[in-house]
């Protein structure tokens, strides 16, 4: 059964097939970390790890298929993706302490990217509302924006409001059971990225 | 006050079956304790040393009587008869069953109450004066804009899970009663020079462990933009407040590591994408919930009552209460009146369910059935008339409810503490407790006159204790309790932090370290000198001499 909900452009959800297969470096050689801590574990202010450029070196890239690329990996193997996009077969996978310039700064088109998927390591990380709503207001984008990673039914009406139209939920969880809780306030009551506030919504008197 | 329509109540009434599913699943096992951990904290239910405690939101403290019943009903049938009012103008139980909760919250709904985002990484209830409407000294009522807020920010989308809570205040008075500048965002309204409601907004303030007062980050505001502005702030909070470190990740530590400047840039910039966009409140808006707000049918009435001066006259236990517990009005012949929740030796803020009751009917036949409830944490009936205050008193004194010790020393903010709370280093209500007992004198309490004290149970200052005139923190060491003292903190526009006096003391020496402290500001005071005026003035050395003298001998 997949895991993946999707949301049809008229808001209808339902579980389909995924067509992407995420391309995930390898985890770092743990020897590396401990000697190099500082150096090469790059902590920014929110104290994120990064792919070390070996890590990002050694990314086994399927050879076909669609495939869902980290933005760094797409930053240091440029050359070798570039054919995968032109045929549509690349989508970008941003993590939530990246920004939307940085991707911006890669295409300047967003819409030529099919999919956007945003990877959400701990579900408690709001970063990716933002994000999400940012892409899509800010900077235009239209095509599929994906949640991935920790996602949880719990979150999912906050993820489809913040812009997200499909998301793939955790292997251990039931998205069948996920679909329920995109319908958990039918008026709510600020604006999300496709609607206006309840009081521009409807008339309150 | 302001009335649910349809969407409102089908919002609590959804929230009520989203969250009695999440319970079950949780109880289940479909879901881990750090999964269901936000969906309860964001419905208010802590999990504490008892029992899960359940924070229930009062909207800027604003109560009706038919919610106060409700309330105390519920504190009967769930709970042990009695709630807590928070620094934070909300009630808490301290003894409901996790189970029970989803139906605590559906009685909850049909009163028009909740307890959505009392606690979690999430924009909490919005707090503001207890005079909200009524005060002399307001400028601008600011319930209708903290309503459209509370609109705004119930279930945001972007900002359910912030790196840290988001308190918000607002206050439309020339007195600040609403502590704005202890609040990560902090509202001010005025009129400008074209006599429009504006708002200056402050910015990274806040308690806990590390203590802040926030910093203007906007002189003039026009109200339209509150919204837009206040989203512009928490984004840039939530992208880059600090999410690796709990004790680091409030927007004071952001504002501080970037400088007020940079955060302003960075806020400005992401405003210039959202002015004047959908979030812009719009007149019709503004007009349709301040209709709620409006002021209450009051009588032209004198500005003195006979009855009431001669009662006055004739019973000093009347005149000390109306000396301490009432206040002034905006309408002649009108006064709000404080129910002291402290009185001598019990709980600050707990109430029992009988007293609810009382209370509620209070409101019914004397103050149009609204109440509201003080960050102080005592309840207010704010538009009492002047003849009716003798028969309010007789009323609320056979319920336990009119100490006159509002605004002095027993009149103590306190926490629940090492008796309820699984993060306290130490008891803080038997602390709060032995000092009125000291101090159960009430001539001696009036020599003393206005004094704030404060505590809290550890540096988290649930208790506010760093803006107490006198602030007392429990502190651990080495497995046993202990109290910390700090002197001349101030809530209010001159607001500061207190300054720790030195060592710090068991339990049992805490009634005789106030006592203390009191002797030297009695002994040094000048004029009508405060005590906090004397400390601004003199400094902690003489008090700090006279609380160690004997230590120091020893
Ligand atoms: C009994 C369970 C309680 C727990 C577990 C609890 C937990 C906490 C924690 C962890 C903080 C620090 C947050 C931070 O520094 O970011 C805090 C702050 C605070 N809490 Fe509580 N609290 C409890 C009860 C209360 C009560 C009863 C009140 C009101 C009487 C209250 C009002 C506040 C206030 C006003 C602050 C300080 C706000 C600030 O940092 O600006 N809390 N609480
Ligand atoms: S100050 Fe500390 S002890 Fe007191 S309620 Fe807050 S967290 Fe608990």
């Amino acid at each position: 059964m997949s895991q993946l909900i999707q949301l049809s452009a008229n808001g209808q959800a339902s579980i389909v097939a995924d067509e992407w297969t995420r391309v995930v470096p390898p985890a770092p050689a743990e020897e590396s970390v401990r000697k190099q801590a500082g150096k090469v574990v790059l902590f920014k202010l929110t104290g994120e790890l990064t792919f070390t450029p070996e890590q990002i070196a050694n990314t086994q890239i399927p050879a076909s298929g669609k495939i869902l690329v980290p933005l760094t990996v797409w930053q240091a193997r440029k050359a070798e993706l570039e054919p995968r996009l032109a045929a549509g077969e690349l989508g970008i996978v941003l993590a939530t302490h990246e920004t939307a310039e940085a991707l911006q700064a890669e295409f300047a088109d967003l819409n030529s990217l099919p999919i956007i998927a945003i990877f959400v390591e701990r579900f408690a990380d709001g970063r990716i509302f933002t994000l999400g709503a940012w892409l899509r207001t800010r900077f235009g984008y239209k095509n599929e924006l994906r949640a991935i990673g920790d996602v949880l039914r719990d979150q999912l009406f906050f993820h489809k409001r913040a812009g997200f139209n499909s998301f793939l939920i955790r292997a251990d969880r039931s998205a069948e059971d996920a679909l329920a809780s995109l319908n958990d306030f039918s008026q709510p009551y600020q604006g999300g990225v496709a609607d206006v506030p309840v009081w521009r919504r409807v008339n309150r008197a | 006050m302001y009335k649910y329509d349809p969407i409102d109540q089908q919002i609590v009434n959804e929230r009520v079956a989203q969250y009695r599913d999440q319970t079950r699943r949780y109880l289940a096992g479909e879901l881990t304790d750090e999964e269901f951990r936000p969906l309860r904290l964001q419905n208010g239910l802590y999990i504490q040393r008892h029992a899960p405690m359940l924070r229930i939101a009062v909207p800027y403290g604003l109560l009706s009587s038919k919610q106060l019943r409700k309330l105390a009903d519920i504190t009967k049938k769930y709970d042990r008869g009695y709630g807590h009012f928070s620094t934070r103008q909300n009630l808490q139980l301290n003894w409901p069953k996790l189970e029970d909760t989803p139906d605590i919250l559906a009685e909850l709904a049909t009163v028009e109450m909740h307890a959505i985002q009392t606690s979690g990484n999430c924009i909490r209830n919005i707090t503001t004066d207890q005079f909200a409407g009524i005060a002399p000294d307001e400028i601008i009522d600011p319930r209708a804009i903290a309503e459209i807020m509370r609109q705004w920010s119930t279930f945001h989308p972007e900002f359910a899970l912030l790196p840290r809570k988001f308190k918000i205040a607002v206050s439309g008075t020339e007195k600040d009663r609403a502590i704005v500048q202890a609040h990560d965002i902090g509202l001010e309204f005025y009129k400008d020079t074209e006599g429009q409601m504006a708002i200056k907004v402050w910015v990274g303030g806040g308690l806990g462990r590390t203590p802040i007062l926030g910093t203007v980050i906007r002189e003039h505001l026009e109200w339209q933009h509150v919204l837009s502005y206040c989203e512009a702030i928490i984004r840039v909070y939530n992208i880059h407040g600090r999410r690796d470190n709990i004790y680091k990740a409030r927007i004071k530590i952001l504002v501080k590591a970037l400088g007020i400047e940079e955060f302003k840039r960075q806020v400005e910039e992401e405003w210039a994408h959202l002015k004047d966009g959908p979030l812009t409140i719009t007149q019709h808006e503004l007009d349709r919930v301040a209709k709620y707000f409006e002021p209450m049918p009051y009588k032209t009435l004198p500005a003195h009552d006979a009855a009431f001066d001669a009662a006055v006259a004739s019973n000093p236990a009347f005149a000390a209460w109306v000396k301490r517990c009432v206040h002034a009005h905006r309408v002649s012949g009108y006064r709000a009146v404080t129910l002291s929740l402290k009185p001598h030796g019990k709980a600050p803020g707990d109430i029992t369910s009988e007293q609810m009751h009382v209370v509620a009917d209070l409101a019914d036949a004397y103050s149009f059935g609204e109440l509201r409830s003080s960050h102080e944490q005592n309840l207010i009936l704010a538009d009492v008339q002047l003849s009716d205050l003798f028969a309010v008193w007789e009323k609320a004194r056979a319920a336990g409810l009119a100490t006159p010790n509002i605004g002095l020393l027993t009149d103590i903010i306190c926490c629940p503490g090492g008796d309820f709370c699984s993060l306290a280093n130490a008891k803080s209500i038997p602390i709060a407790e032995a000092i009125q007992m000291q101090f159960d004198n009430l001539d001696y309490l009036y020599e003393i006159g206005d004094l704030e004290l404060n505590i809290s149970g550890c540096m988290n200052a649930c208790g506010h204790h760093h803006v107490g005139h006198i602030g007392i923190l429990g502190v651990d060491k080495d497995g046993s309790e202990w109290y910390q003292v700090t002197i001349g903190g101030k809530q209010g526009n001159d607001a500061s932090i207190g300054t720790v006096i030195g060592p710090s003391f068991s339990a049992e020496e805490m009634p005789d370290v106030v006592k203390r402290l009191i002797e030297v500001y009695v002994r040094e005071r000048q004029d009508e000198e405060r005590f906090i005026d004397t400390v601004r003035r003199l400094g902690v050395a003489p008090f700090k001499a006279h609380v160690y003298a004997e230590k120091e001998t020893a």
